[in-house]
This record gives structure tokens, C-alpha cells and sequence, in this order.
């Protein structure tokens, strides 16, 4: 494995967990945040199964972020799904995350408004996933 | 991937004539008192000449309010229009924006208009805007500022499907307009056009408008703001407001507008005073992240400088000299806000700003403590250093 974590895995969403820790820029555009996410990777391009990422961020900080087994397994408040081709471009840096939303490129269920004021944090948020060193499959 | 949306704009002298040939039945008429004397009564006689059935909402306020809103609403539900016009600043065309979508969405609430919503609109009404101010260019966009009374905060309610199906944009309407006004509207038509070509949205389609706007706004805004009955002037500056609102509601918004809206909001400023008292600071702000933008602008301006940087500063120095001619405050001190004042109410402004759209598209993402200082420097009047 060359120091880098395959992408989705339970290795590479401990690794982003930590770097998000890290990312002080972060810690303070989502000071007041409060709400857990379900990441959604549906197959194409190699990836043969749908992977699941819980990830529950509060004040600033990631609380828990883990795979579970499938999208039932966990109740969130927000849904944010995407394509894994798309997932790719995202950690790449290649697709804006804001602007992934508002052309459909990903699916955000939850309440949109809250998410559209914390949209540095988003941004941030991203930006900290292109950091981890990732492998795709 | 991305979109570039417009509604059909008419435009240029007689543009109000094109009303006369709508289809529909009946049109809610969306305006303000003062607005209604001086325009919308002629927008009117052109939609009964085309045999629609007309009835005014012409209750919306400066910085138009939650409440503004829900009582047109209370008028689209009892009359059931096929089309709704509005006639007036950015103030009535943003109420009118609402009202429909409300209209045409009865189970969501106001906060629900928001990028990513499942909005159905012209299933029961079309929207046709007709600007009498040359600044927001809601005409063109597809967003709308209404204020939350209770927080003092302005939400900026943003969808793709908000854009009016018609803009009809004519000069005669905009020749009404007080000096003062004219200024203030005109530097929101500035600070959008820089904004939208400094975004980091901004891209081939809208980079052109952008340009032309701001050659616009420098050419024509100080002779429309001498000369009221320079139609030339007027024409121009009409357009350009379009022009520049095509540009950024194609690509975005930024720090002065995420700066204008706090104080706006907290301070009672209208909304065009507060972003032309922010522009040059951000300019200065961006230059940074920016330079090359920003030195594209100054060389289509035609300014003299030697290196990129000095370009940045002397297109902030324009736009402060543009503020000057047309005795609009520069600093929020000059605008009247207390220091205490500013200072109780920091942490609110630097909340609001960062919630804004305008942050995380702007060419150089603002931290808390960057908005600390870009407060405090608007009210002193220093040029930005960091």
C-alpha cells in the first residue's frame, strides 16, 4: 500500500477523520455546526457495491466516522450521495462541492438551507478529503 | 458543468410596449406605493391592453421584509394569477420572486427556497420583471434578498427556477430615479460586475458581460447621477444593471455583498450605499487571490500602472473616487455608525458574512478574524494591508 488509503474503505474514513481533526480553518467555519452525515458511494467505474460512510460533525470537530454496511443501518440528518466517478473528481479537487450540488452531480437529502450557511465549511470539508493520500480502486 | 440561465430580456426605449402583447388572464402587479405612481400604473394600462385583469400588491418596503411577503402571498392565493408582474427596485422584484415561488410551493416556507430545493414554478404563473432603479439587476437573476425581521438578518434566498421569464428592461422608467439613488444603485451595479468576474465561478459566458458592465458603470453612472434627464446616460446604466445581473447570477457574488448585507441589515443601510462603501476595501482584499483579475479590469478601463498590484489598488482607488463624486459615505463612520455600536454588534456582522454565499465563492476565502478587520477598516477608512 505506499502510505496512501484506498478509497471507500474504513482505513481512508479513519484517515480523513483525523485530518479533518487537524484543519483549524475548519474547526472554526463549522464552530457551530451541529448534524451527522451519511456519505453515499453508488457503484460505477470499477467499484462493484454501494459503500457507506457515517460521519457526525459537531462544533467544529468529527465525532465518529466509520463505514456501515448499508444505508439503513443509520438514521442521519443529512444524505449526501454520489456517483463513485464523481466521489473521485471530488477528492480530486476537480469538482467544486457547492457546485456539485446545484448540477446534480451529487444528492443532498436534509435541510438544504442549513447547509447552503456553513458552505465554507463544505468547502473545507472537501478540501481536508483531498488532503488524505488516497488510492482508488 | 455548469449553466448560464436568462430570462428574455427586452430591452431599450418602448420596451414597455412589448407588454401589451403578454398572453394570460389574470396579473398580480407587484410593486410599492411611490413605484406605482410613477410606473406601474403604465405598466398596468399596457397589460389591460392586452386584456389581462389587473390587481395591485403595493405594500412592499425598502429592504423588503418576511411580512412584505406573506402579505402579497395572501393576495396571489385569494386572486389565483397567471402572471405576475413586477414593477420596481430589487426590493419588489425580490418580494415578487418569493411571492410566486410561495405561490406555486404552498408547503414550503420562505427558508425552504434554497438552491438545492425541489421547486416547481410556472405551473400556475409566469414572472415578468420590469426594473424602474438601475442597480439590483434581480431582473436577471435568480436570487432574492428578504429580510428576517426578528434575527435583522438578510437571507439570501437563491434557486436556479427564480429567474423571471421576462425582463423588460426600459430607461423611461429608471429617469424618475433621485441623484442619490442613481449613485447607490449604480455602485451595486459595479460591485457586482467585479465580483462576478473575480468569483471563482466566474467563466466564459459571463466574463464578457462583466466587462462590459464595469466599462458602463465608469462612463455612464457619473453622468446619469449629474444629469437625470440624460437619457443617453439612463439607457446605459439600465443595461448595464441587467448586464451585470446576467454576469453574477451566472457565476457569484462576493465579500462586499457578504459585508453589505451584515451592515445592511444591522444598520438600516439600503442595500447599494452598503456595497459601494464595501467595494474598494475588497478589492483591496482580493488582490492577493486576484491580481490577475483585477489587472484584466484596470487594463479594458484603460488605467496607468506599472505592475499588477498597483492596477488592483488604483481600480479600488476609482471606485472610491466614484463614491466621492457622487457624495456617497465611504466609511461607515462617515455613514454615521458609532464605534460602540460597530463593536456590540461584531460578532452578528461577522456570523451573518460568513454565512453568506458571497464567502466561499469569493476569490480569497475571508476567516473570522479577516472580517474583524475588513469591519473595522470599512469604518475607518483604511486601505486594506493583510
Amino acid at each position: 500500500m505506499s502510505g496512501k488509503y484506498r478509497f471507500p474503505s474504513e482505513e481512508w474514513i479513519k484517515a480523513f477523520k483525523e485530518e479533518l481533526n487537524r484543519n483549524k480553518e475548519y474547526e472554526e467555519a463549522a464552530k457551530d455546526w451541529e448534524g451527522d452525515f451519511l456519505f453515499v458511494i453508488t457503484p460505477d467505474e470499477g467499484l462493484d457495491k454501494e459503500y457507506c460512510f457515517y460521519v457526525d460533525l459537531y462544533h467544529g470537530k468529527c465525532r465518529d466516522a466509520r463505514v456501515v454496511a448499508s444505508r439503513d443501518e443509520v438514521k442521519t440528518e443529512f444524505v449526501y450521495e454520489g456517483p463513485y466517478s464523481n466521489w473521485k473528481k471530488l477528492i480530486r479537487g476537480e469538482i467544486d462541492p457547492i457546485k456539485g450540488l446545484l448540477t446534480r452531480k451529487f444528492k443532498l437529502k436534509g435541510n438544504m438551507a442549513k447547509v447552503m450557511r456553513y458552505t465554507k465549511a463544505a468547502k473545507l470539508l472537501v478540501e481536508t478529503a483531498s488532503r488524505v493520500p488516497t488510492e482508488f480502486v | 458543468m455548469w449553466y448560464f440561465i436568462s430570462p428574455k430580456v427586452v430591452f431599450g426605449e418602448d420596451a414597455l410596449d412589448y407588454l401589451s402583447e403578454v398572453k394570460g388572464k389574470r396579473a398580480l402587479v407587484v410593486t410599492d406605493k411611490v413605484v406605482r405612481e410613477l410606473a406601474a400604473e403604465r405598466v398596468a394600462e399596457k397589460l389591460r391592453e392586452a386584456g389581462l385583469d389587473i390587481e395591485f400588491y403595493d405594500e412592499v418596503e425598502a429592504e423588503p421584509s418576511t411580512s412584505s411577503v406573506a402579505r402579497g402571498l395572501e393576495v396571489a392565493r385569494r386572486l389565483q394569477p397567471d402572471l405576475i408582474v413586477a414593477v420596481g427596485g430589487g426590493s419588489c422584484i425580490d418580494t415578487a420572486k418569493a411571492i410566486w415561488a410561495l405561490y406555486e410551493n404552498p408547503e414550503l416556507s420562505i427558508e425552504d427556497i434554497a438552491p438545492l430545493a425541489e421547486l416547481k414554478l410556472r405551473e400556475k404563473a409566469r414572472l415578468i420583471a420590469v426594473p424602474t432603479t438601475s442597480g439590483t439587476g434581480s431582473e436577471a437573476t435568480w436570487a432574492a434578498v428578504i429580510t428576517d425581521p426578528a434575527e435583522h438578518r438578510k437571507m439570501e434566498l437563491a434557486h436556479h427556477e427564480l429567474v423571471p421569464d421576462i425582463a423588460v428592461v426600459d430607461p423611461s422608467l429608471a429617469k424618475t430615479m433621485p441623484p442619490k439613488l442613481t449613485a447607490a444603485t449604480g455602485m451595486d451595479v459595479l460591485a457586482h460586475a467585479i465580483e462576478a468576474y473575480v468569483s471563482q465561478w466566474a467563466n466564459d459566458f459571463t466574463d464578457g458581460l462583466a466587462l462590459k458592465a464595469i466599462e458602463l458603470v465608469f462612463r455612464y453612472l457619473p453622468r446619469a447621477y449629474r444629469s437625470p434627464d440624460d437619457m443617453e446616460a439612463r439607457e446605459k446604466m439600465h443595461n448595464a444593471a441587467t448586464i451585470a445581473g446576467l454576469a453574477f447570477s451566472n457565476s457569484m457574488i462576493g465579500v462586499a455583498h457578504a459585508l453589505a448585507h451584515s451592515i445592511g441589515g444591522l444598520f438600516k443601510i439600503p442595500h447599494g450605499e452598503a456595497v459601494g462603501m464595501c467595494l474598494p476595501y475588497t478589492i483591496e482584499y482580493d488582490l492577493p487571490e486576484a491580481e490577475d483579475r483585477l489587472e484584466q479590469i484596470a487594463h479594458h478601463l484603460r488605467l496607468s500602472y506599472t505592475s499588477r498590484r498597483e492596477a488592483g489598488l488604483k481600480l479600488a482607488d476609482e471606485a472610491r473616487r466614484l463614491l466621492s463624486e457622487m457624495g456617497l459615505p465611504a466609511t461607515l463612520a462617515e455613514r454615521g455608525v458609532a464605534e460602540s455600536e460597530l463593536e456590540e454588534n461584531m460578532d452578528k456582522l461577522v456570523r451573518l458574512a460568513m454565512s453568506s454565499g458571497g464567502t466561499t465563492i469569493n476569490p480569497r476565502i475571508p476567516s473570522e478574524e479577516d472580517y474583524r478587520k475588513l469591519f473595522r477598516y470599512i469604518y475607518e477608512g483604511r486601505r486594506v494591508d493583510f
